[in-house]
């Protein structure tokens, strides 16, 4: 990538689950997303995660362009999916055991 | 998602710096093995905290929420939840979560488990979900930690790994080993993922979880002995091995 | 509000300074970040003001620290609810940089390393109010807290302070920058608690 390195301060997509709960029904780690920037199609349990922030960044795990973003604010919430080109979700798989 | 309340019913110390807290939880919906929650702790003035937990226990009728959580040296939230709550404090806890770092019965292939320190908390509630519904999944656990006084549940899997149909248990130490161990302390590496890992032409499923440079660093040595990407499974913890 | 957790404070001292409303006293300095820590290397590092098109200045990290330089000490105040009081900078004025450039712009877009970027009035960046800061509490700024330089601008919300910076893009209108285009205030005053788009 540049000479520039990065450390392993990051989460991962199942860290995020919790929070986007607040917009999926359907489990999000398990979804297969593809990032808009460099093509790589992987879980979003993969998804490199950044919640000490003012909002929710996951970064692609290949490329580290942001795929998603998400701030919940007073009376309205903003997601911003144009970093991922599709989220794939499997609508047959429970939640509860 | 919503906010439940679970009351502390139980607390036992894992190691000096580890304490799990059993909860029970009225209207709990059930989880499956390797799920976790959000637990939020909230101030007098309205301040409020959130930290992750995976959930210990295995899946049960009787509404039992089981935590381990680590006490990190400059925590906020897990000083007070190691030394501060109490049998009959509230916690509110956000969940089940996750859908992808599971564990369920009908998964009948040989499956490998990776834990890194605290990552094991996810895993032993894969382990205590065969046990109790006397799936014979093969399993191999592989759990890395510092040194012995580290390690989570140590009677529990050994009685696991003791009897028929029994979980084959790996521990690798990386900063003191025990007296007489075959193997000087050290990172695991790719020897030992050959040695003790479930051989990749098997296909199995792999479950890597502990801190984020752990996590790399072990899925990096799965695949590099063939495992396919897509049958490594993570969860990292971030660096310090607390999520967020 | 969640259920009272019995004997929890958080990580905080109790205040008698006033804070603007709806923060919280910190004694710590939270590390936050939307993405990883970019690591620059001083003999790559540089400093431009540019318009959009055309570089107006730029500095290398020699040229930089050739600047004349001020010692403060100021509050920061972060939208995720921590304030910290009495914090010790080293830095360049924006005034000192802004010296020589000769701009009809309203508004500046802060870059940074990585990707981030946040909007600000450019008056706001004037009459010593903001700074390019490379020490902190008597060291030089570390990487995770921004080092080697960020923009540090005390009178709004800490994520106008951009970390990593790399420059400033000086602009007629003003352009939501990472944070501002995803429901954050557009100018951030903690006073008026002007956290989100639509708090007056």
């Amino acid at each position: 990538m540049n000479s520039h390195t990065y450390e392993y301060e990051y989460l991962d997509g199942n860290a995020a689950g919790g929070e986007l709960s607040n917009i999926f029904t359907m489990d999000v780690t398990a979804a297969k997303g593809q990032c808009a920037h460099c093509g790589a199609t992987k879980r979003f349990a993969e998804a490199h995660l950044y919640m000490q922030a003012p909002g929710v960044v996951a970064r692609c795990a290949v490329c580290e362009h942001v795929i998603l973003r998400f701030v919940k604010g007073r009376q309205r919430a903003f997601l911003d999916l144009s970093g991922m080109t599709c989220l794939i979700l499997d609508t047959s798989q429970p939640q509860e055991c | 998602m919503m906010w439940r309340v679970g009351t502390v019913v139980a607390l036992h110390d894992e190691t000096a710096t580890a304490r799990t807290i059993a909860l029970k939880v009225p209207d709990w919906p059930g989880h499956i093995a390797g799920q976790h929650v959000d637990v939020r702790l909230t101030a007098s003035d309205g301040y409020s905290a959130v930290r992750s937990y995976s959930i210990a226990s295995a899946p049960n009728a009787e509404k039992r929420v089981e935590l381990t959580v680590e006490r990190l040296p400059n925590g906020e939230v897990s000083p007070y939840l190691t030394q501060e709550l109490a049998v009959g404090d509230r916690l509110e806890l956000r969940g089940p979560i996750g859908g992808w770092f599971v564990w369920r019965t009908q998964q009948t292939e040989p499956i490998q488990l990776v834990a890194g320190g605290s990552g094991i908390v996810p895993l032993m509630a894969m382990i205590r979900w065969r046990a109790s519904t006397g799936s014979t999944a093969p399993f191999r656990l592989l759990y890395s930690v510092r040194e012995p006084g580290a390690v989570f549940y140590r009677d529990d899997l050994q009685a696991l790994s003791d009897r028929d149909n029994k979980v084959t248990l790996t521990y690798a130490y990386t900063r003191v080993a025990p007296k007489d161990w075959s193997r000087p302390p050290g990172r695991i590496d790719a020897a030992l993922i050959a040695q003790t890992t479930w051989p990749s032409n098997l296909s199995p499923t792999c479950y890597v979880c502990g801190p984020t440079s752990f996590v790399e660093s072990a899925a990096g040595l799965l695949t590099a002995i063939g495992n396919n990407p897509d049958k490594i499974r993570t969860e990292r913890f971030g660096p310090t091995g607390d999520r967020k | 509000m969640g259920i009272i957790s019995r004997g929890f404070s958080g990580r905080r001292s109790a205040a008698d300074a006033k804070l603007p409303p709806g923060q919280y006293l910190t004694t710590d300095f939270p590390v936050l970040s939307a993405g990883p820590t970019p690591h620059i290397p001083l003999d790559q590092w540089e400093f431009v003001i540019d318009d959009g098109t055309n570089v107006l200045r730029q500095w290398d990290w020699k040229s930089f620290r050739d600047l004349p330089t001020e010692t403060f000490t100021v509050d920061l105040h972060c939208v995720t609810r921590w304030s910290k009081l009495g914090t010790s900078w080293e830095g360049v004025s924006v005034d000192t940089m802004l010296a020589d450039v000769k701009t009809d712009a309203s508004y500046a877009m802060a870059r940074s390393y990585g990707d981030y970027t946040t909007n600000l009035p450019l008056k706001d960046l004037r009459n010593g109010q903001a700074w390019i800061a490379f020490r902190f509490d008597n060291k030089d700024l570390a990487p995770e807290h921004g080092g080697p330089a960020r923009l540090l601008v005390p009178h709004l919300y800490l994520w106008k302070s951009a970390k990593w910076v790399k420059g400033l893009t000086l602009m007629s209108h003003d352009k939501p920058g990472f944070w501002e285009s995803l429901g954050y205030h557009t100018y951030g005053d903690p006073w008026r608690e002007q956290r989100y788009s639509g708090d007056e």
